[in-house]
């Protein structure tokens, strides 16, 4: 259950943001997380709907995308989708293979309300 | 309006975890990260590398529990400096935690230090500390299956040690399914099964980590 720690950080970094862009509130959050973490969709949710609240970020939508492991060959140079459980290369069957995706966790991008938003409508 | 931000969830764990590594590199340091379940063996792990590697090298362990100083005090009882990090209930350690540890350690006199991570197979794995490897220990009677129950654990360890190879008769552990499901997560880490309390297979890892601390 380290969800809590990763979204404190989330929460930090986006109402910073949101603070310095002299947002009023934060309307979305978007995140990618690799399927290859041990970060579970539902408890990041929960976690932010718990945390978020009298924070900029109270209300906003968490939008999570998750991203599928991919790995190169070291042996062929073959790049290949997986699972959690397979990181064989399946061309040439090699061991030496390198992950170079699905172990994301960023916060890719945030909506925001402005107060000039409004004035602008 | 929308701002894009691409930054990295973790950034203040891994900057810190990546000052971390720049002091261990200067002054030769090498750092393993142990990761296991609680009563897997790992505070019998580190008694017995003690014991294997101590001539050669100057050694301290870093025990991260959520509460109590007990295993730090098997560790200080070999004459092995030790420091305890509780976290107070956090499932694993962060970077600003081990940097608190690690200061009050003198890093010119150490060629490795010993991490013993908080006892979980989960949350551990998404947190850089700075070490040069993440070591897993599985213990016999946890069973073949694990790493198809935690398969993150497994990825991200550098070497996997098989601990408690002694009670195999009494479980029903299948060895090849194990071998073959770790070799599947992580092809290029190697098995160490060993019997920590008894030596049993101890040198062989002892040896593999010896070679790197030596080039470290």
């Amino acid at each position: 259950m380290h969800e809590m720690g990763i979204i404190s950080g989330v929460l930090d970094a986006v109402n910073a943001s949101a603070a310095d862009a002299g947002a009023e509130r934060v309307l979305a959050v978007n995140l990618r997380v690799g399927r290859m973490t041990e970060a579970i969709e539902d408890a990041l949710h929960f976690a932010f709907e718990a945390l978020s609240e009298g924070t900029l970020s109270e209300g906003a939508e968490l939008v999570i995308q998750m991203v599928e492991p991919r790995s190169l060959c070291l042996a062929c140079g073959n790049e290949f989708d997986h699972d959690r459980f397979h990181r064989i290369c399946p061309a040439c069957g090699s061991y030496e293979t390198s992950l170079v995706a699905g172990r994301e966790l960023e916060i890719a991008s945030i909506e925001v309300d402005l107060p000039d938003d409004d004035e602008q409508e | 309006m929308k701002i894009d931000l691409h930054k990295p969830i973790l950034e203040k764990n891994d900057a810190l975890a990546a000052d971390l590594r720049r002091r261990f590199a200067e002054h030769h340091v090498y750092v393993v990260d142990l990761l296991a379940s609680p009563g897997s063996g790992k505070t019998s792990t580190i008694l017995a590398t003690i014991d294997a590697l101590r001539d050669e090298f100057n050694i301290a362990v870093i025990e991260g529990d959520i509460a109590s100083s007990v295993d730090a005090e098997k560790i200080k009882a070999q004459g092995i400096p030790a420091v305890q990090i509780n976290t107070g209930g956090a499932c694993h350690l962060e970077s600003a935690m081990l940097k608190r540890a690690v200061d009050v350690l003198d890093l010119a006199r150490l060629d490795l230090i010993i991490v013993e991570n908080v006892g979980n197979l989960v949350c551990p794995t998404d947190f850089d500390l700075g070490e040069n490897a993440k070591v897993m220990i599985l213990s016999v009677p946890e069973g073949d299956d694990k790493p198809l129950k935690y398969p993150g654990v497994f990825q991200v360890s550098d070497a996997v040690i098989l601990n408690k190879v002694d009670t195999m008769p009494v479980f029903d552990f299948d060895r090849d399914a194990f071998e073959s499901a770790v070799r599947d997560l992580n092809p290029k880490a190697p098995i160490f099964p060993i019997a920590a309390t008894k030596g049993q297979g101890v040198e062989e890892w002892a040896s593999w980590l010896a070679e790197r601390v030596r080039e470290a």
